[in-house]
């Protein structure tokens, strides 16, 4: 499976990651290296497996939608991380 | 012998008896860190004056009379679980300055419990490698040659615990990430079965194969933080109301141990192979049985890890946008929030991690999902069927858990599909939601080699008392890298 530079870039932008020139190339020829290499998988047949099945059978587990008071301080911390914020909001770029 | 250098069992009756303080037995480790971090570099943040404060505290509730199995021990947490008020980084310039608001489950409960965190140790980025190269801030040096990798992603907490920088580490195993590591630096690593603890507050890499684990010296080491970590939590409800419960009995008399052929393939070292195959005559002569065993899919569980990992990466990575938290972009030129949430991931993001989220999106791209991710989901669920079948006859499967030792810095790093065969014994187990254990189980020209203990979910009681059994008749959970400079 080898990539084209176009694909590459199309892939990039689903992402949104900025790649320079130069990451553009070098995840181009890895990326197709690995898919070559995963590309074995098409050998096992899996005709016989339910793929809605989850691999680690857990089931749905269910708790109320209750809101819980947050403590403050951890709050003001997780406010704190952000780069801009004001009046106990987050600012961002505009959107539309 | 210094106190730095006990086990937690050891380091229990000196604590209880009044012996030795909490305060005492921390700044052993602290200078120790101070001694040899700055050549092994298995820490990213030592917070001395918080350990100290907690010892304090610890030695207090010992006075009082308190005795339970963590009180007063000083530990290493890997650097992508949470710590209130002490910097989480995740190895990545994404969240160079980032502090956590609150604990991870595993923090709170080890800290409830009375341990002592001497700070946060090195990984991968966001734990993306087998090596610990892949960290924005170097290399972690394998305490037995600082020329070679401790392995990877919890390459700091297994070279923390090699080098008796503390009594234990917390890491976190999604394909291998304990196990490896474990076996490159000779102590002891187990990676729980998914659900038995709690992932609230580790960062999400594959959430469905994520797991936090325990790096201790001795199998009884083991079991004892295993079980402080283990339980149902409400904050994650993928946890099983199991909590881990364990008895060390004094034979392995009616254990049967399966030995699959698919784990000794060309690939894997002869001196390795020969330590494997060392330890199971041992195990024998304890009693066990040793029959030997098929499971055929095991070759094709890398490549299905290497579809579902970075399928769940490009999604839970999708978080750090610059908002929020995390490396934000900030220039002036910045046009439209498209722009701007790609520099931000640009400038935040190593290779690795970049590589990753290229591979699951395009594995999730539309025209490619079927062929990929829903292949090795079917693929998963094959690898997981076989070993169910394998534990209708066996109780533990042995396997090497590297097919070699340590390889030396930058051997492996410009070829991502090399590094992902690290994985090769390891990741099966992940993707099937198992319990694997890596001991020490001898030496290759001076360099440590590990075996895995494999049990079917649930059942870590099993492997640890086949360690524990192990480790009674052998010395080389006992060996020491030396290092003085």
């Amino acid at each position: 499976m080898k990539l084209s530079e176009e694909e590459i870039k199309h892939i990039a932008d689903l992402a949104n990651l900025e790649l320079s020139t130069e990451e553009l190339k070098k995840y181009g020829g890895q990326l197709s290296a690995i898919l070559s290499y995963i590309d074995q998988l098409k050998e096992v047949d899996t005709s016989d497996i339910d793929s809605s099945e989850h691999a680690s059978g857990l089931v749905n587990a269910w708790r109320e939608d209750e809101v819980k008071n947050w403590p403050k301080d951890e709050i003001k911390l997780s406010l704190e991380q952000a780069s801009d914020f004001e009046d106990g909001q987050i600012k961002v770029k505009k959107v539309l | 012998m210094n106190a730095n250098e006990l086990t937690i069992k050891q380091a229990r009756e000196l604590l209880d008896r009044g012996d030795l303080t909490a305060i005492e037995l921390t700044q052993a480790c602290l200078l120790r860190i101070k001694e040899l971090d700055r050549h092994v570099k298995a820490c990213l943040t030592v917070c001395s004056d918080e350990a100290l404060e907690m010892a304090k505290a610890a030695d207090e509730r010992l006075k009082k009379g308190e005795r339970t199995s963590l009180l007063g021990i000083p530990c290493l947490v890997k650097d992508i679980l949470l710590t209130k008020g002490i910097k989480t980084t995740a190895a990545s310039k994404m969240l160079e300055n980032y502090i956590a608001p609150y604990d991870a489950t595993v923090v709170k409960k080890i800290k409830e419990a009375g341990a002592i965190i001497l700070g946060k140790t090195n990984l991968d980025e966001f734990a993306h490698g087998a090596s610990t190269e892949n960290s924005a801030y170097g290399p972690t040096h394998n305490p037995w040659d600082l020329t070679r990798v401790p392995g990877g992603s919890s390459g700091g907490s297994a070279a923390g615990v090699a080098s008796n920088m503390c009594l234990f580490a917390l890491g976190t195993d999604t394909g291998g990430s304990i196990r490896q590591p474990a076996s490159f630096c000779g102590v002891c690593g187990m990676k729980p079965t998914y659900g038995l603890v709690s992932r609230f507050g580790l960062m999400s890499m594959t959430s469905s194969t994520d797991t936090v684990g325990v790096f201790a010296k001795t199998a009884e080491d083991t079991a004892l933080v295993l079980q402080t970590i283990s339980g149902k939590d409400e904050k994650d409800l993928t946890t099983s109301e199991t909590k881990l419960k364990y008895d060390f009995q004094d034979s392995l008399k009616g254990i049967k141990i399966g030995l699959p052929k698919e784990y000794f393939i060309d690939e894997l070292d002869g001196e390795v192979k020969k330590i494997v195959e060392e330890a199971t005559e041992q195990l024998k002569n304890l009693g066990a049985e040793i029959i030997e065993i098929s499971l055929p899919n095991t070759k094709y569980a890398v490549p299905a890890y290497y579809i579902i990992t970075p399928s769940e990466v490009s999604s839970n990575l999708a978080r750090f946008d610059g908002v929020g938290f995390g490396l934000s972009a900030n220039h002036e030129e910045i046009k439209n929030i498209k722009e701007f949430y790609q520099k931000s991931r640009g400038l935040g993001f190593g290779p690795e991690a970049k590589r990753r989220i290229m591979l699951g999106t395009y594995a999730l791209s539309a025209g490619y999902y079927d062929a990929y991710y829903i292949k090795a989901q079917k693929v998963r669920a094959k690898i997981k069927e076989e070993f169910i079948e394998a534990f209708k006859n066996v109780d533990i499967i042995i396997t090497p858990t590297s097919p070699h030792v340590a390889f030396k810095i930058g051997e492996k790093v410009d070829d991502p599909l090399q590094m992902y065969l690290e994985d090769i014994f390891l990741s099966g187990v992940s993707l099937a939601g198992l319990p694997g254990f890596s001991i020490p189980a001898g030496f290759k020209n001076g360099l440590p080699v590990g075996v895995q203990l494999i049990g079917s979910k649930f059942n870590e009681a099993v492997l640890l008392n086949l360690a524990y059994n192990y480790q009674k008749i052998t010395n080389w959970h006992l060996q020491k890298p030396q290092l003085s400079f």
